[in-house]
């Protein structure tokens, strides 16, 4: 390969292989899901069961490893069921700590002794704990976008009563919305969207895509359906922007190393674009446009008993 | 659904309550309460924590079902998803990085129950800035949830539950953690619902005082009973003795402001 700095080129020289457009094509994908779903993570304050459907996932693709099965199939599995699990434990059960953290804990630990009792235990937990997007098939590739397909139809039917029932769940209730029904949903939602992302970055950096982009997203606009789109840009930008500078790193870098993750410049961009934007957020509130004092006016001397 | 043009219910009466039970499980809340509320009325609930007050809204909206006697709202059994209901809980906050501009939650007390695409979008949207202006929040639309003082949260769930210009209103403490002055000016914006509207709303207050001079009835829950009346009849000390089984002495200031001493369980200020 030759390269040059000329970027059209160097672009072009890049998607001539196969893996990389597969990389394009399945972390392109993977983060509109995240993107999505990780809005309504972030309204139902659900990152930390986020976190733990993700280990789940762990074990789930440690196992279909040993037994010989597509990873991704492991994933699915393991994370529907978990979420299932979470949402039929009910409304509260998201957030509960400390039960979480157990079981997370013990999903982890399977997975362990899965990868332990296969052969090719080092790079098989790397792979999944850090995820390699390189290494994704044309027929993975596929599957995923099926199942995205699906995903979206679903999400476009429920958007609003999952929004209301997120946002306001004793008054959506009454309204005779079936919240258990909508927190299954969710949950089978979040499911797909971890399963995509551990492909891309792996199970320990899920965050950078199920939570940052659309973290960052909620602090630029505060309309839903924009928040939604920029959460699914952000994470999609994070994305190919990371993808390219692995692969430009590792083709530039003068001295001999393998390849520069890819996962790492994915969260490394995510993060950045995270801190800019508070950052940003913050000096405009605080040097642009002074906003009152949250409590004006609410606590006041009282003058009169009560 | 069959909302507005048809009204099939009871022409006089929103709710009727005829000897009602309710309870959880085994624990009986309350019992035996009979008491009907006027279309239009404008009534508050008081009485102590755990006394049941949030059970009464449960009741009628169809989230809980009495275990005894009969209850009907305008005319018919309550039921889930009842449009003809808007509804405040009692929040007891909401978090500071909640980025959701108040005008989407009020929106959603309009759409938030339809599934798919909605074709009706400058319908809702005009609903919601007309429900905004109703209680005082115009300016107030673009502006975060988690950004907003208590006075202001209540306001925008108020513009939420009204909406879907429901027929009843039911409040669960939006009074609490307000100043003097933010109370009576939600006071205001609620009674002058009650009154431009016809809207029948029930409000759950942990003080009457803010509330008096505008009341049409109180509903007063107290120690697993529920008594009903106007404020003169039912805050009194022997109709309060008498609910409570023990003495209670209703005590009026100068500008008939009230206290109520004796009837509080040991945990609860010296306030009705």
């Amino acid at each position: 390969m030759s390269f040059s700095w000329n970027i059209v080129t160097d672009l072009r020289a890049m998607w001539q292989w196969a893996f990389i457009r597969n990389a394009f094509e399945a972390g392109g994908i993977a983060s509109v899901m995240a993107g999505i779903v990780g809005y309504l993570v972030v309204l139902r304050r659900s990152a930390f069961a986020t976190h733990a459907l993700g280990h789940g996932g762990f074990s789930g693709a440690a196992g279909a490893v040993l037994f010989g099965v597509n990873p991704l199939y492991g994933l699915l599995i393991a994370t529907s069921s978990g979420g299932v699990g979470m949402a039929l434990a009910g409304k509260r059960a998201t957030t509960r700590d400390v039960e979480i953290g157990t079981i997370l804990a013990f999903m982890l630990a399977l997975g362990l002794v899965f990868l332990s009792l296969y052969k090719g235990y080092a790079s098989e937990a790397y792979t999944i704990l850090f995820g390699e997007i390189l290494g994704i098939s044309t027929a993975e590739v596929l599957l995923m976008l099926e199942v995205s397909v699906g995903v979206v139809v679903v999400m476009a039917l429920v958007y609003r009563p999952l929004l209301f029932s997120s946002l306001d769940p004793d008054v959506a209730e009454a309204k005779g919305l079936p919240m258990m029904a909508l927190g299954l949903i969710f949950m089978l939602l979040v499911a797909v969207a971890i399963s995509f992302s551990v492909t891309v970055v792996g199970v320990l950096l899920i965050f950078a895509l199920m939570v940052t982009p659309a973290a960052t997203a909620v602090r630029l606009t505060q309309r839903p359906i924009y928040a939604v789109t920029a959460s699914v840009l952000l994470a999609v930008a994070s994305t190919w922007l990371g993808l390219t500078l692995a692969w430009f790193a590792s083709s530039y870098w003068p001295y001999p190393v393998s390849a520069f993750p890819a996962s790492f410049f994915i969260v490394t961009i995510a993060f950045c674009i995270y801190v800019a934007v508070r950052l940003g957020v913050w000096v405009a509130r605080v040097w642009v446009r002074p906003l009152p004092a949250k409590s004006s006016g609410d606590v006041e001397p009282i003058s009169e008993g009560v | 659904m069959q909302k507005g043009n048809l009204d099939l219910g009871d022409p006089e009466f929103a709710i009727r309550a005829s000897r009602v039970e309710v309870a959880y499980g085994k624990q009986s809340v309350w019992h035996d309460a009979t008491f009907d509320v006027r279309r239009g009325e404008f009534v508050a609930l008081i009485g102590p924590n755990g006394a049941g007050k949030t059970t009464l809204f449960r009741l009628l909206l169809g989230l809980q079902r009495p275990v005894a006697g009969s209850l009907t709202v305008f005319g018919a059994t309550p039921r889930r998803g009842n449009d003809r209901i808007g509804y405040v809980p009692q929040r007891h906050s909401i978090d500071n990085d909640t980025f959701v501009a108040a005008q989407a939650l009020v929106r959603l007390g309009i759409d938030g129950t339809k599934w798919g695409p909605v074709s009706s979008g400058r319908a809702h949207r005009d609903a919601t800035r007309e429900a905004l202006e109703a209680v005082g929040a115009t300016e107030l639309g673009h502006v975060s949830l988690g950004q907003m003082s208590g006075g202001e949260l209540q306001r925008i769930f108020l513009a939420e539950a009204l909406v879907g210009r429901p027929d009843m209103l039911l409040l669960d403490e939006p009074l609490s953690n307000l100043d003097l002055r933010r109370t009576r000016e939600l006071v205001e914006v609620v009674h002058g619902l009650v009154r431009s509207r016809g809207v029948t709303t029930l409000l759950v207050a942990h003080d009457i005082n803010p509330l008096i001079e505008c009341l049409d009835k109180v509903i007063y829950i107290a120690n697993g009973r529920v008594a009903s009346g106007s404020p003169d009849a039912v805050l009194t000390s022997s109709s309060l003795s008498e609910l409570y089984g023990v003495p209670v002495e209703v005590l009026r200031d100068s500008r008939g402001n009230i206290v109520i001493v004796g009837g509080e369980n040991p945990h609860e200020k010296a306030v009705a």
